[in-house]
C-alpha cells in the first residue's frame, strides 16, 4: 500500500487519496487557443518507467492537492510537495 | 509438426508420451527480415500468423524479452465478448470473436473458447436503457444481443443477490450468449505454433533496446541478442507501448496502469456465464478446474510494477460477495496483476505511426485479450498493405488531436478512469 | 465410535481430559484437546483422506501443516460449510464435521478412478490437443463433462451466517513466525522497546519445537521464552494469524482466525479478522517446509513427510505407522526415525547417501534401526496404504539405479528429500531467489530494503543457531527502528541442543524407475497431479521456461501453491535440461501465502453495507409519508409517492400534473452544492463555466455549464451570487463529488494564484424545489421577510429571509419549466422546513413528487441531465452553443474547436414523438432514417416519459442533424424487442418554450 506523507496530515494510507495523474505537464495558458500544444498537455504523456511527477489529492483529509515524485516500478515516494508550491517544471523536491 | 487430435494423443500416449514435437522452434534471430514484431505475447503472435498465412510474408520474426505469452496474455480473466457500442469497436470487437469462434480449428490447437455467455447486471433504470442502448446496437450489427428482467437474470444464475440485502438490487441485464472465456495461454501457444508453421521466427529472451534509424527511418531493432534489420517494424508490446515508443522519440496518449485478477480454490461447477457486476467495476467467471477468476478495478495509478495492492484486494472482495453472497467463505488463491495501456480514451491503436517504418499496436486498456485474434488480423493487414484494415480505420494515434475519441465509457482523458 | 489405536498412552502435547468426538465421512470418531483433525484422523487409523485431483487415485495425510497437499475437506455443513480446507491446519473440536471431497459413490470405491488407467492419455495438456471436433464449438459440449469432474469440493450453498472485520495495526518491528528464531527476534527487539508484533499461523507460539518430544530442554526455553514475551507491554503476539501478503511500503495483509477453531464464532466475535498491518521493519522467521522425494507411488496413502512423522508421533502423540520405513538424502530425517523408535515402531532407514556421520551411525544402530545406506526407494507398493517399498542400490553422484534389491513390508514411508525455507513473502516483493547447492535449498538473495531473514528460513541448521540468528536480526530490525540494543542481547536462559547440518544432503529430488520395472506414476505436485513424466513431456514440447512449464503442466498452481512441489519440479527441469537450478529460475510468488476467504477480505462491507447510502435530511420524513425510493449512485432518494393502489406511472402523472396546474414540492437536497468565496471568485467561475458569471449581479442566479478540458460537457447547475466575492454553486448529484475535486484542482495546481475558497456544503444544506403555478403564494405565506413580488423577486432571483424561523436562501430557479423556488436551509432544519411546506399546502393544493416526476416535467421542458450528458456530448449537441461565451477563455474552449467536435453531421438533442398516434417510447431506442436500421443510425433515444401537459408520450434523444430535421419522421428502432416506432422529429422544449410560465 502506498503510504503518502502529506506535509499537512502526515504520513497516511493512500486510500485516503485520489490520484491525479501526471503532474509533468500543466494546462496552457487558458488564453492559448493552440490545439496541438493542449492536445498535448491533455492526451499525451511521457509514461515513465521510473521516476513520475504526479499529483494526488488528500481527499479524505486536508483536501490540498500533493505533487508528489513517486517511482513507477518500485512505487518508492520520493518527495511529497503542497501543489500549489510547486510548478511543473520545477525539480524533483518541487521547488 | 504433430497433428494434434484424440487419435495423436492414445497413439502417442501408447508410445509412453515420447516423440511428440516441440510445439514451436526456439528461433535464433537473423541479419535481417520483413516483418519484424516486437512483443511475443498474444496480439504480437496472432499478427506474425496472419502476416504469414494471411499476406504470404515469408520473413517475419516475432521478438520477446521474456517468454511467450508471459505478459497481460497469461494474466487476465479470459473473458471474450463483443459488446460494444461505439461506431468503431463494435465491428472490430465483433470480427473478433467470430474469428475465436474459428481459431480452435483454424490453430489446431484447442484454446477451449466457451460460450458460456455474459451478463451485464444492471442496477438502475438509467443502466437499464444503457443496457437498452448498446444491446440494439449490437443486433443493429449482428451481434447477439438479449435484454433480460430480473426475473429472467434469476432464472439464469439464481446466485446472485436476490434479496432484501442486496444494495444495489439488480432490475435486469444485458446478455450476450456468444460471449465467454478461453484459456489465454493457448492462445499464444497454438499462435506461436501456427506462426512457427508458416515459417515465422519466434525469438525468446530478447529485448529490445534501441531502433535502428536511416534517414528517419526505422530500418530495425537493436536487442539484448544484436541488431535485427527489418522493413517494416511492428509494436505489440501493450504495457510497455510508451516505454518502447520513446526508444524511437515517440510520446504517446497512453498511461501504464496495473490491473489485478483472483483466483479462488477450485471447486464444482456454480457459476455457469460469466457475470459482470453493473454496481461496480467487477467481473467473474468460473474456470474449467473450478476456481473463480475476478478480476475489478485498476489500482489506479501509473504503474509498471505488475503487483497489486491492498485495496483493490479489499474492493474486489466486496464486489464479490455484494454480486454472489455465497463466495463469502471460497478463499482467494492468487491475486496476481498485469501492467495496462490505457489511452485517453479507453480504445485501442492499431496504427502506422508517426515514423515511417514503425508502426503500433497498443493502447488495449483491459480490453485486450478478447481483441487478440482481431488485432492480429488488423495489424497484420496495416503492415503488409501500409493501410489500416477497414476494421481499424479508427484507431489511430492522431484521433485524438482531431476529436475523434472512441469513448465507449464517457470517461474522458482520465486514463485510469475507463 | 473406534478406538484410538494409534494414539500413544503417554506423552504429545494434546490434552487428554478434554476428549472430543467428530465425524468424518459420516463415521464418528474421537481426538482430544490439541489435536489437528488429521492427527485425530491418524489416531484413528484413517489414513485414506481424499482422491486426487485428475487420476482420483487415494491420498492420505502427507504432511502435518500449511503444505498438506492431499488431505482437503469439506468441513462443517450449511451455511458455514467450507470446502478445501486443510485437514492438517483444522483445530479438532468437539462435534465437527467433515467430509472427503472429489469422490463418487465413496471415498473407498471412486467410479471415476479408472482414469487413472488412462493416465498417459491425460498427460499434461492433453486438453489443448483433442476436444476440437467434429464440428466447430465442439469444445462447449465437452466441457461440461470435464467441468464436473474437475473441481475439489462442493460449493457453498447457503449464505454465511458470520460476520467478518478489518482491523488497522501498526508497529515497529513485525515478527512473522513464533518458532525458534521468531520468538528470539521478538524477544531482542521488544526488550529493547519497540514495539513488536509477533504473527504466528499457528494456536501455539513454538513452531516446530512443538514437534520435538515433550519435556526436554527446548520446551523450557520455550516456556522461558514465551513467558517474557508476555510480560512485555510494547509486544503484541498474534496466533492463529497468517502474513498473508507482504505489500508496498512494508504493509502487510493478515487474517486472524479468531473461530475457526470453535464450532460456531462467539457471539461478540466475527469469525475472522483482516488486518492491515503498517511495520517499519519486518524479520521473516518463517521457517522451512521438508520436501518429498519422487519416486514410483510416491502418493500412496502412508507416505509421510518425515517431518510430519515426527510431528504426529512427537506433538499429537499419534504413531502413524507401526512397521516404518524412512527414505531420505539428508541428516534431518534420522529425528522421525529415533522418535518413531523410541515410541515403539519397527523402524528402517533408506539412505541414498553411501554413508552417513559417526555420530548419527552410532545413534541409528544403539536405537536398533536398520540402516540401508547407498539405496532408494524405488517405489511404494500397496493399494490404498503403503505395504511395502521396493528398495535398490542407488548412486546419489549419478543418479544410476540398479535392480530392486529387497522388499521392505512397511505401513509408514517417510520421506526427506531436504528442506525448502519459506520465503513466499519476500518472492512476493520480487526478491531473487539464491541456489545454496551446499545445502540444497534457495535461500534469499538480495533482501529488500526493511526485510530480514532469520532462522530456518535463513538456512540455519539448528535451534541454537536459529534462536541467536533471531536474536540478531530481530535486535538489528529495532535498531534500524532507533531502538538501542538491549543490554543482554543474546543471552539465552537454558543450553540448547546442536542438530544435525543441513551440508550432508545429497541432491536427489528423483528416483529413476530400476530397470526392468514397469511403469509407475511418480508425482511431482500432489494437488495438481502432476507427475515426472508431465514435466518431461512438457520440455520435449519446448514449454522450456519454468513459467510454461508451470502453466502447461499446472505444476504449483493448486490451492497449496506448489508448496511441497516447486523446487522438486524445478530441480528435475533443471536436471532434464542440462542446466543449473540457478539459471532455470523460479516462478513468481504471488500473494496470498495461504487462501484467504472471500468474506475476511470483504469485511463488514456487505449485504446493505456494501457502500454507503446516503439519505437526505428528510429521508425518514419521506419514509412515513409512504414514499418509494430509488437508488441514484450512493443516495436514496423519492422516487415517488403513490396514493393506495397507484401503480408508478399513475402516481408520477399525478404528481407532475399537479406541478403543472397547482403546486409541488421535491426533495432535492442531495444536488452539490459548493461555496465559492474569495475575491477572485468571478474570475474563478469565469474561467470553469462556459459562460459569463463576473456579471451576474449580486442577488441574481444563473445556469452554468462545464466541460472537460477536452471541451466535452461533465456537468451542469445554477450558481447565485449571494454577495461581491461570495458565489453558491450547485451541481448534479451524480457530479458532486468529481466537480467539486476538479474545482480544487484547477485552484491549487493550475492557478494557484487565484483567490478563491471552494467548500463542499452539499450536507449542510437541506434543499426542496417547489414548483408550480402556485408556488409563490404558497411561499408567500410561509416567508414574511423577503418581497415575494414577481417584479421584486424574478425568475433567476436570489433572496435570503426566513420560513418561519428557519433561516432560508431562496432561489428562484426552475428545472420543472414551472414557476419554481428552491429553498435551502441547513441541513439540520430540514425536515422542519418540509413540514412547514407540508402543513400549508392543502390550502393550494400542494403535492410532494419523486425524481420520476421531475423526469417527466424536465423532459417535457427539454432541459438535458444524466442520460443526456453521458461523457460524449458537446454543448452544441445539447443545443447549447450559446452558452459558450465568445468573449473569455474557459475551460475546454481551446479543445471544443477540433474539428470531430464541430463536425456538422453530430446529433444534436431534439424532441420526439410517436408520429402515428401515442405510442410509448423507449429510452435507448436507435434512431435510423426510415427503413435503413442498420450500423449506428443516426441517432439514439436519450429520455423518455409520458408528459401529463401534452396528453402523450414524447421523449428526448440525439439525432444527427437534429435541429434542422424538425418534422422529419425517422425511425425508433429496438431491436431487442423487435420494435419500430415511427418518431417524428421536434423542438425538445415540449412545454412553454417561451418560458411564461417561469416568468409569471
Amino acid at each position: 500500500m502506498l503510504r503518502i506523507a502529506c506535509p499537512y496530515c502526515g504520513e497516511r494510507d493512500q486510500v485516503e487519496f485520489t490520484y491525479g495523474g501526471d503532474a509533468a505537464s500543466g494546462f496552457p495558458a487558458l488564453a492559448d487557443a493552440d490545439l496541438d500544444r493542449w492536445t498535448d498537455a491533455v492526451f499525451i504523456r511521457d509514461n515513465p518507467r521510473g521516476e513520475h511527477r504526479e499529483l494526488w489529492q488528500h481527499q479524505h483529509g486536508c483536501r490540498q492537492w500533493l505533487y508528489v515524485v513517486r517511482d513507477t516500478v518500485t512505487h518508492a515516494i520520493q518527495s511529497v510537495v503542497p501543489a500549489r508550491d510547486a510548478s511543473p517544471a520545477a525539480g524533483a523536491d518541487g521547488r | 509438426m504433430t497433428h494434434y487430435s484424440a487419435f495423436t494423443l492414445i497413439r502417442k500416449a501408447l508410445g509412453a508420451n515420447r516423440g511428440w514435437t516441440r510445439a514451436w522452434r526456439n528461433a535464433e534471430p537473423r541479419a535481417g527480415y520483413d516483418f519484424v514484431i516486437v512483443g511475443g505475447g498474444g496480439h504480437g503472435l496472432a499478427t506474425a500468423y496472419y502476416l504469414a498465412k494471411e499476406h504470404g510474408a515469408a520473413s517475419v520474426a516475432v521478438i520477446e524479452k521474456g517468454y511467450i505469452g508471459g505478459g497481460n496474455t497469461g494474466r487476465n480473466t479470459t473473458i471474450v465478448r463483443s459488446n460494444y457500442m461505439i461506431d468503431g469497436n463494435t465491428r472490430f470487437y465483433e470480427k473478433s470473436l467470430q474469428l475465436w469462434e474459428e481459431m480452435s480449428g483454424e490453430l489446431n490447437f484447442n484454446v477451449m473458447l466457451s460460450q458460456r455467455g455474459q451478463l451485464n447486471t444492471c442496477h438502475s433504470p438509467a443502466q437499464m436503457d444503457a443496457a437498452a442502448r448498446r444491446g440494439n446496437i449490437m443486433r443493429m450489427n449482428g451481434i447477439d444481443a438479449e435484454l433480460l428482467t430480473r426475473e429472467e437474470v434469476r432464472r439464469r444464475v439464481p446466485i446472485l443477490d436476490f434479496s432484501d440485502h442486496a444494495r444495489f438490487p439488480i432490475l435486469g441485464a444485458l446478455w450476450q450468449q456468444r460471449a465467454g472465456v478461453a484459456r489465454h495461454d493457448a492462445v499464444a501457444w497454438g499462435y506461436a505454433r501456427g506462426a512457427d508453421r508458416h515459417g515465422v521466427d519466434i525469438i525468446q529472451g530478447c529485448e529490445v533496446k534501441g531502433f535502428l534509424q536511416e534517414q528517419g527511418r526505422i530500418v530495425g531493432v537493436r536487442t539484448t541478442r544484436g541488431d535485427i534489420r527489418a522493413q517494416k517494424v511492428g509494436l505489440a508490446v501493450a504495457g510497455h507501448t510508451s516505454h518502447v515508443a520513446r526508444m524511437a522519440g515517440l510520446r504517446l496518449p497512453i498511461e501504464t496502469h496495473l490491473l489485478q485478477a483472483f483466483a479462488t480454490e477450485p471447486v464444482k461447477p456454480m457459476l455457469h456465464c460469466v457475470v459482470s457486476f453493473g454496481a461496480a467495476h467487477f467481473y467473474v467467471s468460473q474456470d474449467d478446474k473450478g476456481g473463480l477468476v475476478m478480476g475489478s478495478d485498476l489500482d489506479g495509478y501509473n504503474s509498471y510494477g505488475q503487483r497489486g495492492d491492498l485495496p483493490i484486494v479489499e474492493e474486489t472482495m466486496a464486489d464479490a460477495k455484494a454480486l454472489i453472497p455465497l463466495l463469502s467463505r471460497l478463499r482467494v488463491v492468487r491475486q496476481w496483476s498485469g501492467v495496462m495501456d490505457m489511452t485517453m480514451d479507453g480504445s485501442p491503436i492499431i496504427s502506422k505511426s508517426p515514423i515511417d517504418g514503425l508502426y503500433i499496436d497498443g493502447g488495449w486498456c483491459y480490453g485486450g485479450f478478447k481483441a487478440t485474434p482481431a488485432s492480429g488480423w488488423c495489424f497484420a493487414h496495416t503492415l503488409a498493405k501500409d493501410r489500416p484494415h477497414e476494421l481499424n480505420e479508427r484507431f489511430t494515434l492522431d484521433r485524438f488531436r482531431r476529436g475523434h475519441q472512441l469513448d465507449e465509457k464517457g470517461g474522458g482523458p482520465t486514463p485510469w478512469a475507463h | 465410535m473406534s478406538e484410538q489405536t494409534g494414539r500413544l498412552d503417554r506423552g504429545g502435547r494434546i490434552d487428554r481430559s478434554r476428549p472430543m468426538s467428530f465425524v468424518f465421512d459420516g463415521r464418528a470418531y474421537r481426538g482430544f484437546f490439541g489435536d489437528t483433525l488429521a492427527s485425530a484422523l491418524l489416531a484413528n487409523g484413517v489414513h485414506l483422506v481424499g482422491r486426487s485431483f485428475k487420476y482420483h487415485r487415494p491420498r492420505g495425510i502427507y504432511a502435518a501443516g500449511v503444505e498438506e497437499p492431499n488431505a482437503l475437506v469439506g468441513l462443517r455443513q450449511g451455511g458455514r460449510h467450507e470446502p478445501n480446507v486443510v485437514a492438517t491446519t483444522v483445530e479438532l473440536f468437539d462435534g465437527l464435521e467433515a467430509s472427503s471431497q472429489h469422490r463418487w459413490p465413496s471415498l473407498d470405491f471412486d467410479v471415476m478412478s479408472v482414469i487413472d488407467r488412462f493416465s498417459r492419455v491425460f498427460a499434461s495438456g492433453f486438453y489443448y490437443k483433442t476436444f476440437m471436433g467434429p464440428f466447430r464449438g465442439a469444445w462447449m459440449f465437452y466441457e461440461k463433462f470435464i467441468r464436473r469432474a474437475a473441481g475439489f469440493g462442493d460449493p457453498p450453498l447457503e449464505p454465511d451466517p458470520d460476520r467478518y472485520e478489518k482491523g488497522h495495526a501498526f508497529c515497529d518491528v513485525l515478527v512473522i513466525g513464533g518458532g525458534p528464531s521468531g520468538l528470539a527476534a521478538a524477544l531482542a527487539a521488544g526488550r529493547s522497546g519497540a514495539r513488536v508484533v509477533l504473527v504466528e499461523d499457528g494456536a501455539e507460539l513454538g513452531g516446530a519445537l512443538l514437534s520435538r518430544p515433550q519435556g526436554g530442554d527446548t520446551d523450557a526455553w520455550l516456556a522461558s521464552a514465551v513467558g517474557e514475551l508476555k510480560g512485555l507491554p510494547n509486544v503484541r503476539l498474534m496466533t492463529r494469524t497468517t502474513v498473508f501478503g507482504a505489500y508496498d511500503n512494508l504493509v502487510f495483509g493478515l487474517l486472524e482466525r479468531v473461530g475457526d477453531h470453535l464450532p460456531v464464532p462467539a457471539p461478540d466475535q466475527p469469525r475472522q479478522r483482516y488486518w492491515i498491518l503498517r511495520a517499519r521493519q519486518a524479520v521473516l522467521a518463517t521457517g522451512m517446509l521438508e520436501r518429498p522425494i519422487v519416486f514410483g507411488n510416491n502418493d500412496l496413502p502412508g507416505v509421510m513427510l518425515a517431518s510430519a512423522g515426527r510431528s504426529y508421533v512427537n506433538r499429537y502423540a499419534v504413531i502413524p505407522g507401526r512397521s516404518v520405513v524412512v527414505f531420505t538424502n539428508n541428516d534431518t530425517a534420522y529425528g522421525a526415525a529415533l522418535d518413531l523408535k523410541a515410541a515403539g515402531a519397527d523402524v528402517a532407514v533408506v539412505d541414498v547417501r553411501g554413508a552417513i556421520g559417526a555420530e548419527l551411525d552410532r545413534a541409528v544402530r544403539e536405537a536398533g534401526i536398520a540402516l540401508h545406506a547407498g539405496c532408494a526407494v524405488a517405489r511404494a507398493n500397496g493399494r490404498k496404504r503403503v505395504r511395502n517399498v521396493e528398495v535398490c542400490v542407488f548412486d546419489a553422484v549419478r543418479g544410476r539405479i540398479g535392480a530392486t534389491k529387497s522388499r521392505l513390508p512397511c505401513d509408514l514411508l517417510l520421506v526427506s528429500g531436504g528442506w525448502t525455507p519459506t520465503l513466499q513473502l519476500l518472492g512476493q516483493r520480487g526478491a531473487p531467489l539464491a541456489y545454496d547447492d551446499k545445502r540444497a535449498m534457495l535461500i534469499a538473495g538480495a533482501v529488500p530494503a526493511g526485510y530480514r531473514v532469520a532462522g530456518s528460513a535463513a538456512g540455519e541448521p539448528g535451534v541454537r543457531q536459529r534462536v541467536a540468528s533471531g536474536m540478531r536480526q530481530g535486535g538489528a530490525a529495532a535498531e534500524a527502528c532507533g531502538y538501542a540494543p538491549s543490554p543482554e542481547p543474546g543471552v539465552l536462559p537454558v543450553r540448547l541442543p546442536d542438530e544435525p547440518a543441513m551440508t550432508g544432503i545429497a541432491p536427489v529430488a528423483v528416483i529413476p524407475d530400476p530397470p526392468g520395472a514397469g511403469y509407475r506414476k511418480k508425482f511431482v505436485d500432489f494437488q495438481h497431479d502432476v507427475g515426472y513424466d508431465d514435466i518431461a513431456l512438457a520440455l520435449s514440447e519446448g514449454y522450456e521456461s519454468i513459467e510454461h512449464l508451470k502453466r502447461y503442466t499446472t505444476l504449483g498452481m493448486a490451492p497449496d501453491q506448489g508448496k511441497t512441489s516447486s523446487f522438486n519440479a524445478l530441480a528435475i527441469a533443471a536436471q532434464m535440461l542440462g542446466r543449473p537450478i540457478a539459471a532455470v529460475g523460479t516462478t513468481t510468488f504471488r500473494p496470498p501465502y495461504r487462501p484467504v476467504s472471500i468474506g475476511a477480505l470483504a469485511g463488514a462491507e456487505t449485504g446493505l453495507h456494501f457502500k454507503p447510502t446516503r439519505r437526505s435530511p428528510m429521508h425518514d420524513l419521506h419514509a412515513r409519508n409512504g414514499a418509494v425510493f430509488i437508488t441514484t449512485g450512493l443516495w436514496l432518494r423519492p422516487w415517488y409517492y403513490p396514493m393506495p393502489g397507484e401503480s408508478i406511472r399513475e402516481a408520477y402523472v399525478r404528481e407532475a400534473d399537479a406541478v403543472r396546474k397547482s403546486v409541488g414540492m421535491v426533495d432535492v437536497s442531495s444536488l452539490g452544492k459548493i461555496d465559492v468565496q474569495g475575491p477572485d471568485a468571478a474570475e474563478f467561475l469565469n474561467r470553469v463555466y462556459t459562460n459569463a458569471f463576473d456579471t451576474l449581479p449580486v442577488g441574481r442566479a444563473r445556469y452554468g455549464v462545464m466541460l472537460r478540458p477536452d471541451g466535452i460537457v461533465i456537468d451542469d447547475g445554477t450558481t447565485s451570487r449571494l454577495a461581491e466575492h461570495h458565489y453558491f454553486m450547485t451541481t448534479t448529484t451524480a457530479g458532486a463529488g468529481a466537480v467539486m475535486t476538479f474545482l480544487e484542482y484547477l485552484l491549487q495546481t493550475a492557478w494557484p494564484d487565484l483567490k478563491v475558497q471552494v467548500t463542499s456544503v452539499t450536507s449542510q444544506w437541506a434543499a426542496i424545489a417547489v414548483a408550480g403555478p402556485r408556488s409563490r403564494d404558497l411561499i408567500a405565506s410561509l416567508v414574511r421577510d423577503v418581497d415575494m413580488e414577481n417584479a421584486a423577486f424574478p425568475f433567476m432571483g436570489v433572496r435570503q429571509g426566513h420560513l418561519g424561523a428557519i433561516p432560508v436562501r431562496l432561489l428562484r430557479i426552475s428545472f420543472s419549466g414551472e414557476m419554481a423556488y428552491e429553498i435551502y436551509a441547513p441541513a439540520g432544519c430540514g425536515e422542519t422546513l418540509w413540514r412547514a411546506i407540508s402543513d400549508a399546502g392543502p390550502a393550494f393544493d400542494l403535492v410532494p413528487y419523486g425524481i420520476e416526476a421531475l423526469g417527466a416535467l424536465r423532459i417535457e421542458k427539454g432541459h438535458v441531465a444524466g442520460a443526456e450528458i453521458d461523457g460524449r456530448t458537446t454543448l452544441a449537441d445539447m443545443g447549447l452553443a450559446r452558452m459558450a461565451s465568445k468573449k473569455k477563455p474557459f475551460i475546454g474552449s481551446a479543445l471544443m474547436q477540433r474539428e470531430g467536435l464541430l463536425d456538422a453531421h453530430r446529433p444534436q438533442l431534439v424532441g420526439l414523438e410517436s408520429a402515428s398516434g401515442d405510442m410509448a417510447l423507449r429510452a435507448g431506442a436507435i434512431l435510423c432514417e426510415p427503413g435503413r436500421h442498420q450500423g449506428h443510425g443516426i441517432g439514439f433515444v436519450s429520455s423518455v416519459t409520458y408528459s401529463p401537459a401534452l396528453g402523450r408520450h414524447v421523449a428526448l434523444g440525439f439525432v444527427s442533424r437534429g435541429l434542422s430535421r424538425e418534422g422529419d419522421v425517422i425511425d425508433a428502432v429496438f431491436p431487442l424487442r423487435g420494435e419500430v416506432t415511427p418518431v417524428r422529429v421536434r423542438s425538445a422544449h415540449f412545454v412553454d418554450p417561451e418560458g411564461r410560465r417561469l416568468n409569471a
